[in-house]
C-alpha cells in the first residue's frame, strides 16, 4: 500500500453559507489558513495571485461600510477583480427579486458572490440557482459565518487556545447572526458559550443550541474569558423589546461595574459598529482589554483564508 | 356542472364498500343510475338497464371526498388557479365537492358574487363547488357581513379564510347573528398581534434557522377565545385548521361541554413537520405553521378518536412570483385538493386509522356540518363517489398535477394509493389515465 496523500486543503466546499455544518477540522483549517494571511496583509507588498483572473462580487442589499471594505480588500489583495453592488435602493424599489438579481448577475459570470441580505436563508436561495461560489456575508437573523470565524481567530490568538474557555454573548441574541455563528463555531472549538440578555430578547430554546441562557450579567459574566457584545438596533430600544435606551444600559450595557464580574483578564469584543453608550462603554470600548480594533484587521485576513479555500475549489475551465 | 347527456349507469362489481354513515365496510357492489345511487353494499340489486359494468377487482370504493377547505384564484388571480382547475385537480382526487374560500380579489362578501361563484361552477366545473362567503364585510374583520342574503344566494359557511377576527365583539356578534340562520362560522385562529412578525413555528428550529417563529398560544388563545363565545352565543363554530396538541384538548373540553363547535386539521399538519422545512423550503411555508412532531402525532391521534371532525386540504396555489423569496417573505400556502385523498391513506398505512374513520373525516362529516348532500353511499343519495387503489405506488411529479399552481409538499414524495375513477352524480369525471396530461 502508498502512503496516504497528505490531506490538501480540510476545507473543500463550493460554497460557505453557515458555520453550521461544519467540523471542528475544517474550522480550524480556515484558522491557520487565515494567520497565514495576516503576514501577508502585513507585508509592504500586500499582493497574492491565486484569484488573479477571477471576479468577485460584492452583493450588499444592506449597507455594511465594515464588511463590505473587508471582503473588497481581501479579494483585491488575493489578485481578483472585485466589484460592489448595493442593491439597498435602486432595484428592490423597481420590485426585483433577489432570484431576478441573482441572474442577472449569474449572466456576468462571477467566480465569487459574497452576499449580505436581510432575510434569512437568502445565500442558500442564491448559492441554489447560481454557477458561482457563494459566500454569505449576513443572512437575516440566521449566520453571519466570517464574522464567527475572525471572532475564533482572534480569541485563538490573544489566549491561545478556544478550548475550555468561558465566552458570554451579551445582548440582542434574538435578532443577532453574529451570535448563531459563534455559538455554533465556539462550541464546536470547544469553547463554554453563554449568551446573556433579557427575556425579550433571547430566542425561543436557545439552550438546545448547546449554550446557558441567562438574564442577569452578574451571573452570566461571572468568570468569563471573553465578553462579547452584540449591537442593539435603536428601534428595539423604544419599548418593542425593552423600554429604553437607559434602561437597557442600565443592566445589560458594559461597564467597569459589570465588566469585573467575569476574569481579570477577561477580553471585550463587538463586532462593530458600535453603540456607545447604549450596549457599551466607551472607556471599555477603548480600553485596555478591548479587541474592538483587533477584529477588523483580523476580518480581512479570515475572509481572504475564506476566499483563498474556495478558490481551491472554483473550476477552471 | 357539464350538463351534456345524462349519464350512462354505471355498475362497479366486486369493489369493497366503505360507508361511515352505514358503518359500512364490506365487499359488495355499487350501482348507480339517473345520478343517484341505487344500491351500495353486499347483496342482490338489479342492473340498472344499459349500464357500464366495471369489475372493481376488490378496490375501494367510498363516498367522494368533501374539502372543506380550498382557496381558488378567481376572481382576481386566475393565473394561479381558476375555480375549472381546481375542480379538474379536485376530481382527479377523488374530491366530488370542495368549498371554495372568499379570499379572492373581489372578497366573496356580497350575494352577486357567491351567486357568481356558483354559475361559474355549474359552466366549468366537473365537481360540486360550494361557496363559503365571507365572516366579515371585505375580509376586514370589522363589520359581519350580510348572513342571511349570501345563505339564499347558496353559502354553505361564513369564514374571513386566512384572516382571524381579531375583535372579540365583531366575534360575539358573528357567532350570535350566525345561530340565528344556524349558518356555520369557520375561522382561522391565530393572533395576529402574538404572531408578529412569525413565519415558522416557535422553537429550536426556527432558531437555527435565525426565522421569527408563532408561538402555538397564538392558536390556543383565539381558539379558546372563540369557544367561549359560542358558549355564550350558542353559534355553531368550526375552528378550519388547527395544529397544535393543547388546541386538540380545548375542543375535546368544548365537546364535552356539549358545545356546538368542530375542528378540522390540513393533511400537511397530519403528515408533516417543522423539520420538513429544510433549508428554506418555501412550499413548507403554511399558515397555520407546521408544527413540531409531538403536535403531528396529537393531530392524528385527534383524527383518530374522532376529535377532528374533518380533513381538509387546505389548498392554496402560490405561483412562483409568491413562493420564489426568501423564506420570510414567500408566501405562504401549499396546494393540495389532489392529493388529499392519497396522502390521507397514509394514516390508514401506518395502523392509525380505519378506512371507515378515514371517510368519515374527508366525506361524512364535512357535509353533516355543512348541511349539503353527499358524504354517503345510501341508496338515494346523490352518486357522488371515488374508487381507490389503496396500495398502487407511485411517486409525486408536481408537472402531473392538474392545478395550475405546483406549489406541493410532497413533492418527489412516495404515496400509496391511487385514485381510479371519481363519480359525480353519476357521471364519471375522472379516470384514471384517460384524464391525466400524459
Amino acid at each position: 500500500m502508498s502512503p496516504a496523500p497528505a490531506p490538501l486543503a480540510s476545507f473543500a466546499r463550493r460554497h460557505l453559507l453557515g458555520i453550521a455544518g461544519l467540523s471542528r477540522a475544517e474550522i480550524t483549517a480556515l484558522l491557520d489558513m487565515a494567520e497565514t494571511a495576516i503576514e501577508v496583509s502585513r507585508q509592504v507588498e500586500k499582493k497574492k495571485t491565486v484569484l488573479r483572473g477571477r471576479t468577485l462580487i460584492n452583493l450588499f442589499f444592506e449597507a455594511s461600510t465594515r464588511t463590505q471594505s473587508s471582503f473588497e480588500i481581501a479579494g483585491k489583495r488575493l489578485g481578483a477583480d472585485v466589484m460592489n453592488m448595493s442593491v439597498g435602493g435602486s432595484s428592490v424599489k423597481k420590485g426585483e427579486t433577489l432570484l431576478d438579481t441573482a441572474i442577472t448577475l449569474n449572466a456576468m459570470h462571477p467566480d465569487i458572490l459574497v452576499v449580505r441580505h436581510h432575510a434569512a436563508g437568502a445565500a442558500e436561495l442564491l448559492a441554489q440557482k447560481v454557477g458561482c461560489s457563494v459566500v454569505n456575508a449576513g443572512d437575516g437573523a440566521h449566520e453571519h459565518p466570517t464574522q464567527a470565524l475572525l471572532d475564533a481567530l482572534t480569541i485563538r490568538r490573544r489566549k491561545g487556545r478556544i478550548e475550555g474557555l468561558i465566552v458570554a454573548i451579551c445582548g440582542d441574541v434574538l435578532h443577532s447572526r453574529v451570535a448563531r455563528s459563534n455559538i455554533i463555531a465556539l462550541t464546536a472549538l470547544g469553547a463554554t458559550v453563554r449568551v446573556v440578555g433579557p427575556s425579550t430578547l433571547m430566542p425561543a430554546r436557545v439552550e438546545r443550541l448547546g449554550v446557558e441562557a441567562h438574564t442577569a450579567m452578574a451571573t452570566g459574566l461571572r468568570d468569563a474569558d471573553i465578553v462579547m457584545m452584540l449591537r442593539l438596533q435603536r428601534e428595539r430600544m423604544d419599548g418593542s423589546f425593552v423600554p429604553s435606551v437607559r434602561e437597557y444600559f442600565r443592566f445589560f450595557g458594559l461597564d467597569e461595574r459589570k465588566l469585573a464580574y467575569a476574569k481579570p483578564d477577561a477580553l471585550v469584543m463587538h463586532p462593530g459598529p458600535i453603540n456607545r453608550g447604549v450596549e457599551i462603554d466607551s472607556a471599555i470600548a477603548d480600553g485596555p482589554q478591548s479587541l474592538i480594533r483587533e477584529q477588523v484587521e483580523m476580518g480581512v485576513a479570515t475572509r481572504m483564508a475564506v476566499l483563498e479555500a474556495l478558490a481551491a475549489q472554483l473550476k477552471n475551465d | 356542472m357539464t350538463d351534456r347527456d345524462p349519464p350512462r349507469p354505471l355498475v362497479l362489481q366486486n369493489v369493497r364498500v366503505v360507508d361511515p354513515a352505514r358503518q359500512l365496510d364490506a365487499m359488495g357492489a355499487v350501482a348507480v343510475a339517473d345520478g343517484v345511487i341505487r344500491h351500495a353494499g353486499p347483496g342482490d340489486f338489479a342492473a340498472p338497464d344499459g349500464a357500464e359494468i366495471v369489475d372493481g377487482r376488490g378496490e375501494i370504493v367510498g363516498p367522494g371526498v368533501i374539502d372543506m377547505c380550498v382557496f381558488i384564484g378567481e376572481p382576481g388571480a386566475e393565473h394561479r388557479e381558476t375555480l375549472g382547475s381546481a375542480a379538474r385537480s379536485a376530481a382527479a382526487g377523488g374530491v366530488t365537492a370542495i368549498v371554495t374560500m372568499p379570499d379572492t380579489e373581489p372578497a366573496i362578501d356580497d350575494a352577486a358574487l357567491v351567486d357568481f361563484i356558483a354559475r361559474r361552477a355549474r359552466d366549468r366545473a366537473p365537481v360540486h363547488i360550494y361557496p363559503a362567503a365571507a365572516l366579515t364585510k371585505g375580509l376586514e374583520g370589522r363589520e359581519i357581513a350580510e348572513f342571511g342574503l349570501l345563505r339564499e344566494a347558496g353559502a354553505v359557511a361564513f369564514t374571513d379564510g386566512r384572516r382571524t377576527v381579531m375583535n372579540a365583539l365583531v366575534m360575539r356578534r358573528a357567532l350570535g347573528y350566525a345561530r340565528d340562520f344556524d349558518a356555520l362560522i369557520m375561522h382561522h385562529a391565530a393572533d395576529q398581534n402574538l404572531a408578529g412578525a412569525g413565519v415558522m413555528n416557535e422553537g429550536e428550529t426556527a432558531t437555527r434557522l435565525g426565522l421569527p417563529g408563532i408561538p402555538r398560544e397564538a392558536e390556543t388563545m383565539i381558539l379558546d377565545r372563540d369557544i367561549r363565545l359560542a358558549a355564550l352565543t350558542g353559534g355553531r363554530y368550526h375552528a378550519a385548521q388547527i395544529s397544535c396538541a393543547a388546541s386538540l384538548d380545548a375542543i375535546r373540553k368544548a365537546k364535552a361541554d356539549g358545545l356546538r363547535v368542530t375542528c378540522g386539521v390540513s393533511i400537511n399538519h397530519l403528515t408533516l413537520n417543522e423539520n420538513d422545512i429544510g433549508p428554506y423550503r418555501t412550499f413548507f411555508k403554511l399558515s397555520p405553521p407546521l408544527r413540531h412532531e409531538d403536535d403531528r402525532l396529537a393531530m392524528v391521534a385527534g383524527v383518530a378518536d374522532g376529535t377532528i371532525d374533518v380533513i381538509v386540504s387546505s389548498h392554496d396555489p402560490q405561483d412562483v412570483d409568491t413562493k420564489r423569496h426568501p423564506f420570510a417573505e414567500a408566501a405562504d400556502g401549499a396546494v393540495g385538493v389532489e392529493t388529499l385523498l392519497p396522502v390521507a391513506l397514509r394514516l390508514v398505512h401506518n395502523g392509525d386509522v380505519d378506512y371507515v374513520r378515514l371517510f368519515r373525516a374527508l366525506s361524512t362529516r364535512p357535509a353533516e356540518l355543512l348541511g349539503i348532500p353527499g358524504g354517503t353511499l345510501a341508496p338515494g343519495s346523490p352518486a357522488d363517489l371515488v374508487m381507490i387503489d389503496p396500495h398502487a405506488p407511485w411517486v409525486l411529479d408536481p408537472d402531473a398535477l392538474h392545478s395550475r399552481s405546483k406549489n406541493t409538499p410532497f413533492d418527489g414524495a412516495k404515496i400509496e394509493g391511487r385514485v381510479l375513477r371519481t363519480v359525480v352524480a353519476g357521471r364519471t369525471v375522472y379516470e384514471y389515465g384517460r384524464d391525466d396530461p400524459r
